[in-house]
């Protein structure tokens, strides 16, 4: 039985072509619904085939204005946590200090603790100090969940960092300033790029944190969940369907360029 | 995410203090430290406190509130909410063992059978994070619709007979049961558990699988003896990121569910957002911060990989 043997021989990699499609029908699902014309007030049926989200996408109301607050908050939250974070983690590698144990585990714990908890506990300080919930309260919850994800992807690439090449540097009679500027930090800079585009995406994508927060503030993620109750515009799924492609696309050129440049140098 | 994978080699400096060129910079960790464990000091530590501060607080949103240690709270949340926490369990291990069953053949494709493929499949794990993922849940409304073809399949195949007997799902429905809530929290936290298991399969040295081979070992007793052993520091690092979030999530038990399948997250949502009543929802999620630690410490403890913060 030759079918039974081949079966048996590529019985993993059918099960991960499964796993895989489990994970990208819904993108399938938010592609195809892009183009419906839904009868009702929301989205969930095919109805006809359509364009008219696509040439006009910011037909809702406040949708894209709630794009332009992610947006603006995902910027300066990655700005923030990646400035933040890779300076903890060059503390954390090349140096000695006290109460390093304290350290990492103040790093660890906001990425092993549920998000409603670290939700709803900012929310109780934010109401103890008073504060105006809004802008300014997402974006500094935003930073802080973002930091130790930043810290962890710098660390890991500083870490395997040859300390060689920075004593070289300092051979060849460069200042401390000249050896962090052209040997360390372009070194390093892959690590920072990872820790940035991840904050990026985790402060775009936030909802629980965001929710608890924001005030009156709508951020798109919010702007979704409220639709999920008023009804859902055919817009959502342009957005989402557009986003998707920009990220593959980006990997997709910033790979090829990497390709590139690595056979250029071979 | 990768730090949970990557067990810190022991830090010494490069060489020795007496000998560094910054020794003039004692200080400099500190001042590098200082901004960003202020940030995490202020906006993660301190509203810890604050939260077991207002849990063990009375009074109304009107005349304000006290300090009373009226740590009843505690018990009348525990009473009123034991079924959403240990739902939340529930669904959470469900959701995580599901999640260790689809992805841990694909991150063994993508390991070591995927070839020039590697890449792009790494791709298409990732990408879907960046459509909005309430968007994505929002997909699965469509996917499993009343009158959709997969409930229709279920159906047909009377395997609905059998998951509604079981009580997962009732009727001829999925959506609004604990089958579609679980079936959400699998594909939301899937991601998270391949990525570590690729990270520890990927560092697997393809000669061992030689070796078994040649020892005579079958395939499976192949992976049962070696590969899978070698993976644990995976296997556990993608159970806690899948675990974690699940047990405190809200968005899919809302959108997927029903009241009836309502989480501890959704409890202490209403009760933050919507009933304002601030004691109760801090108690609950003490209570959720509490018993998540503790699983996760005895869970670490008893997987014996400690060295894995």
């Amino acid at each position: 039985m030759p079918f039974v043997t081949w079966l048996k021989r590529h019985l993993v990699v059918i099960a991960g072509v499964l796993t895989l499609s489990y994970l990208l029908l819904p993108n399938v699902i938010v592609t195809v619904f892009s183009f419906n014309k839904p009868k009702g007030r929301f989205n969930y049926e095919w109805q006809q085939f359509s364009t008219d989200a696509w040439k006009d996408p910011c037909g809702v109301a406040d949708m894209c204005g709630s794009l332009s607050i992610s947006l603006q908050i995902a910027v300066w939250a990655t700005i923030g946590a990646t400035v933040l974070g890779t300076m903890i983690a060059f503390a954390l590698v090349r140096y000695r200090f006290r109460a390093r144990g304290a350290v990492n585990s103040l790093i660890f714990l906001p990425m092993a603790m549920p998000e409603v908890v670290m939700a709803a506990s900012l929310l109780t300080l934010f109401l103890n100090m008073g504060a105006q919930l809004g802008f300014y309260t997402i974006l500094i919850a935003h930073i802080m969940f973002c930091l130790s994800f930043v810290v962890t992807a710098v660390k890991a690439r500083v870490m395997s960092m040859d300390p060689r090449l920075e004593e070289a540097a300092r051979d060849l009679y460069a200042g401390p300033v000249q050896t962090f500027l052209r040997v360390t930090l372009p070194i390093a800079a892959p690590g920072i790029a990872a820790g940035a585009l991840l904050s990026f995406a985790l402060s775009f994508d936030d909802f629980i944190i965001t929710n608890f927060n924001a005030g009156s503030t709508v951020t798109f993620p919010m702007f979704v969940w409220g639709s999920a109750q008023r009804g859902t515009p055919v817009q959502i799924n342009v957005i989402g369907t557009a986003m998707f492609l920009v990220a593959v696309l980006f990997v997709l050129v910033s790979m090829l360029i990497t390709n590139r440049r690595n056979s250029q140098k071979a | 995410m990768s730090t949970l994978t990557e067990a810190p080699p022991p830090l010494a400096p490069a060489e020795p203090a007496k000998k560094s060129p910054r020794k003039r910079g004692r200080f400099t960790p500190y001042w590098l430290l200082l901004p960003g464990l202020l940030w995490l000091v202020v906006f993660f530590a301190l509203p810890m406190i604050y939260q077991a501060s207002t849990s063990v607080q009375t009074g109304s949103l009107e005349q304000g509130y006290k300090v009373t240690w009226h740590f009843v709270t505690y018990w009348q949340a525990l009473s009123e909410y034991w079924p959403q926490f240990l739902r939340s369990v529930f669904y959470a291990a469900a959701a995580t063992i599901l999640c260790l069953l689809l992805g841990y053949p694909l991150a063994y494709t993508i390991a070591f059978r995927a070839g020039r493929w590697k890449n792009l499949i790494m791709i298409l794990v990732i990408a879907p994070f960046f459509t909005s993922f309430l968007i994505r849940t929002l997909a699965w409304k469509t996917i499993l619709a009343d009158n959709g073809p997969i409930v229709h399949t279920l159906n047909s195949l009377h395997i609905l007979d059998l998951t509604s007997f079981l009580g997962w799902t009732a009727g001829d429905r999925v959506l609004a049961t604990p089958l579609a809530v679980v079936c959400g929290l699998t594909y939301n936290f899937l991601p998270f558990m391949i990525l570590p298991l690729y990270t520890s399969l990927e560092r697997i040295d393809g000669r061992l699988h030689e070796a078994a081979g040649d020892l005579y070992a079958k395939p499976w007793t192949t992976f049962r003896k070696v590969t899978f052993p070698l993976s644990m520091p995976g296997v556990v690092s993608g159970t806690l990121l899948t675990f974690i979030p699940a047990a405190g999530d809200y968005v899919n038990a809302e959108l997927l569910g029903s009241t009836d399948t309502r989480m501890i997250g959704n409890v202490i949502q209403t009760q933050f957002l919507r009933i304002l009543d601030y004691p109760t929802a801090a108690a609950l999620s003490f209570i959720l911060m509490a018993a998540i630690l503790f699983m996760v410490t005895v869970y670490i403890r008893r997987s014996g990989t400690e060295d894995l913060v």
